[in-house]
């Protein structure tokens, strides 16, 4: 298809996943038999310790249905929702946090977690990816198996246990790195960038850990086919030299699918690191969301997920469009 | 069929899980699950082969029933996911035209809105009211797109080779041809895409779980992780708690994945690939 | 010119090893077009790979040896140890038309030079490609292009660029013009041709369709099950072929006017895994006797620069 047809395709579904997301978001609580309110009323009963007047319980329910948006009929609950989130990404107030808007909330937390996910997907792509062509192009040779099986181990170990493990190594039996986050809000002085790079430590390398399997196989397996294409045995016939053609001509060609499979997974990536994050208490949107989840913090939650919801599509949309730069066979017709 | 090593050993595994799993709670004297069962914190021993925990259970007879229990939530999900993912690929790949659009447009939808973050919610939203399948029905949901899509794939290059047999053959036995020739491919996709769903859903359910998200008091490989957390076992260095769990969890998913990959391998070469 | 000396050329498989090319000794002379026929399994791309010294496992070169009398940079002797090191520059390879012969997202002027070290590429490198490839009558911007922007047809005519860009004194076209229409056919037929002409160089071409053959090679080369059965000037061996063999191949044949029915060969060749005795024709052809079933032919200079492996032929060339 043609450079203008991709994008094109490429932004319908950018737009059609917003508006799937959006709309299961608004529709979550009201599809399940507990009524968010009243739960949230109990919640404040029960920890009030005393039950309260019947106009204090009246007076909260009505500020809650207007924070909700759930005055009126569905429709125009639905209409409102879409108008305060997608025009003004307007979330309402923290119920944990009052008055706090979630918004504020979400944009100190945000950074930490692009900031966590973004170079520890870098560093996992670099290494796995170099790890699986050199596994493929050297099928093999017994070292290439030997990194194949590392692939092979990591793949299925998920995120919690590399967490655990990692904590229980570096954090308890040699306690180098601690063992949650405490990074105290500040100026950002070089003391602090180290105290930052300290604590983040092992939360990032959960996460890389946690990817490099996926990461190995996939390139082993791309490489390893791409090496009997007809286009490698030509350049070998040309007296190619050996490590121009597992780059320039391998390595170039394996690396397109990579593309294409990290902008899926994102989804993935995203929640494996919420669930580090909430492992490590780490100041991110995963531990936002786990309290907002614990204090019943309606509004919190809605917020958090409607913004993953959104950053996940917009970088998997980001990468999706740089793809063409890669690929000049999408790029030229 | 010669099987290969990763195929062996995957399978070897995972026979001591579900055998073991299924079997030895016959010879259970207690609910594990019941706290109090035993003096608290006592090292590994004879009589209790990984010793208790601080709540007095049996971690062993725990692992057991946890190990039963995630296994049975991960292969009934798995069920409904591959047959749903089976059907809906097949559709859209042998059928085409607009059908095709709708429902890749479905799943691709459905793969690009994280699950993850959505589970959170949802279960945040139904405590006190979960049951275990509620959380098995979302699953579903959200592991359906991926084993779809390669379904998807492969009912395409079907219809393909099938226009070339039936260009041959004519009449009843094209249906022949089709069942033979197709079934076989199907079959052997659908297998390693319910295996692929056991290793996800179970993964997913014991993420939740440790948590604190899932039901929790039912005993399943991430919910003994989540007790432990909330006991502090690391602190207080009961790390048999930990542990257990975490290598047991390690062999069976290294298990589970190995016979999917060695089983896609040899019917792979069986074919003609390497 | 190339001397192959008793190659025996070997695959190793799963069942054992098989000699795909068994005991051929030839000359081939420099300046020609020799075109190399047979069915397929006969060994003609077997031949090829050991004349291009392309011998990596599992093919392997038993026996024999090839030498190569072409100009080397240091004076030294080019075998088939060192042949690797010459690759492109001075024998070169056209492989079969295939859409994937080219890498998909390297533009075409880089996978002209891109094998080289970095210290032989000149700089105007770019400038000689481009009026090369126009000398050839293509558009000087194709090689601007990636792949797949390029029609197959164009995409083999710079194939055939790529393979004498370096005016390599030997090249080797393995099926150039399979699956392509005929009117491209023709084509690099012609752009061979005149490659040829100009550069006085010796072009191996294997085809299993005669009608190439017919049109533009100086020499032919049968080939039956792993033997050369004859080898000649293409004038002699059409008009007058003496292995029944080659009779059978050039009758299959259709000329213009001829409307009788064609035959194809009957039978099959034989399995190169069994124990084989005598002429490996025997079986098929129609002229066999008992000398034929038990002896096998050698291959003889029946005529100057014409070599036949048959009794029938040496007996038939002795009583004229």
């Amino acid at each position: 298809m043609g450079l203008l047809q991709y994008l094109a395709s490429r932004i319908g579904s950018y737009l059609v996943v917003l508006f799937v997301g959006l709309t299961i978001t608004f529709f979550l609580p009201r599809l399940l038999p507990s009524d968010p309110i009243e739960n949230y009323i109990f919640q404040l009963e029960s920890q009030a310790g005393q039950t309260m007047s019947p106009e204090e319980v009246a007076s909260i329910r009505a500020t809650l249905q207007q924070l909700y948006g759930l005055e009126g009929n569905l429709f125009s609950q639905y209409a409102g929702y879409l108008e305060r989130v997608v025009l003004r990404f307007d979330f309402g107030p923290s119920l944990a946090n009052f008055p706090t808007p979630v918004n504020q909330l979400i944009r100190t937390a945000m950074p930490w977690t692009v900031g966590l996910i973004g170079i520890s997907v870098i560093i996992s792509w670099v290494i796995g990816n170099l790890v699986g062509l050199l596994a493929g192009f050297f099928h093999d040779q017994p070292v290439a198996t030997s990194l194949e099986v590392l692939g092979v181990i990591l793949y299925p170990i998920p995120a919690y246990i590399v967490a655990l493990v990692v904590i229980m190594l570096l954090a308890y039996i040699w306690p180098i790195f601690p063992l949650t986050t405490t990074i105290r809000p500040g100026p950002l002085t070089l003391d602090k960038m180290r105290i930052i790079l300290y604590n983040s430590f092992l939360p990032a390398l959960t996460m890389v850990v946690t990817r490099l399997g996926w990461n190995i196989l996939s390139m082993k397996a791309v490489s390893f086919a791409n090496k009997e294409e007809p286009y490698v045995t030509y350049a070998r016939l040309k007296g190619t030299p050996p490590l121009k053609i597992m780059t320039g001509y391998v390595a170039k060609n394996s690396i397109l699918p990579q593309i294409t499979r990290l902008s899926l997974s994102l989804g993935a990536i995203f929640g494996g690191a919420l669930l580090i994050e909430i492992l490590f208490s780490y100041p991110g949107l995963g531990l936002l969301m786990r309290t907002a989840a614990g204090s019943g913090d309606y509004n919190l939650l809605y917020g958090t997920i409607t913004i993953t919801i959104v950053a996940v599509a917009t970088a998997a949309l980001a990468i999706d469009l740089l793809y063409p730069l890669f690929d000049p066979r999408i790029r030229l017709r | 069929m010669k099987m290969n090593i990763r195929l062996k050993i995957g399978l070897v595994i995972l026979a001591i899980f579900t055998l073991g799993s299924l079997i030895l709670p016959f010879f259970m004297k207690v609910d594990p699950s019941r706290q109090g069962s035993y003096p608290k914190n006592l090292p590994p021993s004879l009589e209790h082969p990984l010793g208790t925990n601080s709540l007095g259970q049996s971690i062993f007879w725990f692992l057991v029933i946890a190990i039963r229990n995630s296994l049975l939530l991960g292969v009934s999900v798995s069920c409904v996911t591959t047959l749903a993912a089976g059907i809906t690929g097949l559709v859209a790949g042998y059928v085409g035209g607009w059908l095709d659009r709708v429902l890749t447009a479905l799943m691709d939808t459905f793969i690009a809105i994280p699950a993850f973050p959505i589970l959170i919610v949802l279960s945040t939203l139904v405590r006190g009211q979960t049951s275990f399948w509620l959380v098995g029905v979302i699953l579903v949901f959200f592991g359906w797109p991926w084993s779809a899509r390669t379904v998807r794939s492969m009912a395409l290059t079907i219809r393909e080779r099938e226009f070339i047999s039936m260009a041959r053959f004519s009449g009843a036995s094209t249906l022949q041809v089709v069942f033979q020739e197709v079934f076989p491919y199907v079959y052997t996709l659908l297998v390693v895409a319910f295996i692929d769903a056991i290793l996800w859903v179970t993964t997913t359910e014991a993420a939740l779980a440790v948590i604190g998200l899932s039901k929790v008091e039912v005993p399943t490989l991430g919910s003994i992780i989540f007790w432990a957390l909330s006991y502090n076992a690391l602190f207080t260095k009961q790390y048999t708690w930990v542990l257990a769990p975490v290598v047991a969890t390690v062999i069976l998913f290294l298990g589970i994945f190995l016979t999917s990959t060695g089983y896609n391998h040899m019917y792979a070469t069986r074919r003609g690939h390497s | 010119m190339i001397r192959l000396n008793n190659v025996v050329a070997t695959y190793t498989t799963v069942r054992g090893q098989v000699n795909a090319v068994d005991g051929v000794t030839l000359t081939i002379p420099d300046g020609k077009i020799v075109g190399v026929a047979g069915e397929s399994g006969c060994g003609k791309t077997t031949l090829m790979k050991v004349i291009y010294g392309d011998l990596i496992y599992p093919l392997a070169l038993r026996q024999g040896s090839v030498d190569y009398e072409i100009d080397s940079m240091s004076g030294k002797p080019i075998t088939t140890r060192n042949i690797k090191d010459y690759w492109f520059k001075h024998i070169s390879y056209i492989p079969q038309s295939s859409m994937s012969s080219l890498n998909p997202v390297v533009r075409i002027r880089t996978q002209f030079v891109d094998f080289l070290p970095a210290g032989q590429r000149t700089n105007n490198t770019l400038e000689e490609i481009r009026n090369y490839v126009q000398s050839l009558d293509l558009p000087p911007e194709a090689i601007d292009a990636y792949p797949h922007q390029l029609s197959g047809g164009m995409r083999q005519r710079i194939m055939v660029a790529m393979g004498t860009f370096f005016r390599p004194e030997i090249i080797l076209a393995d099926e150039p013009t399979t699956a392509l229409d005929v009117v491209v056919q023709k084509g690099i037929l012609l752009l061979l041709m005149d490659i040829q002409a100009k550069m006085n160089n010796t072009i191996i071409l294997v085809s299993h369709d005669m009608g190439v053959h017919y049109q533009i090679t100086h020499k032919m080369l049968i080939m039956y099950a792993a033997k050369v059965v004859e080898f000649g000037d293409s004038e002699d061996v059409f008009a007058s072929p003496w292995h029944p063999y080659t009779r059978m191949l050039i009758e299959s044949l259709p000329t213009i006017g001829d409307d009788r029915m064609h035959t194809g060969i009957a039978g099959r060749p034989p399995s190169l895994w069994e124990d084989l005795h005598g002429c490996r024709f025997a079986p098929r052809c129609p002229l066999a006797t008992e000398l034929c079933r038990a002896e096998e032919p050698t291959f003889l200079e029946l005529k100057p620069e014409h070599f036949v492996a048959c009794h029938y032929a040496e007996k038939a060339f002795q009583n004229r």
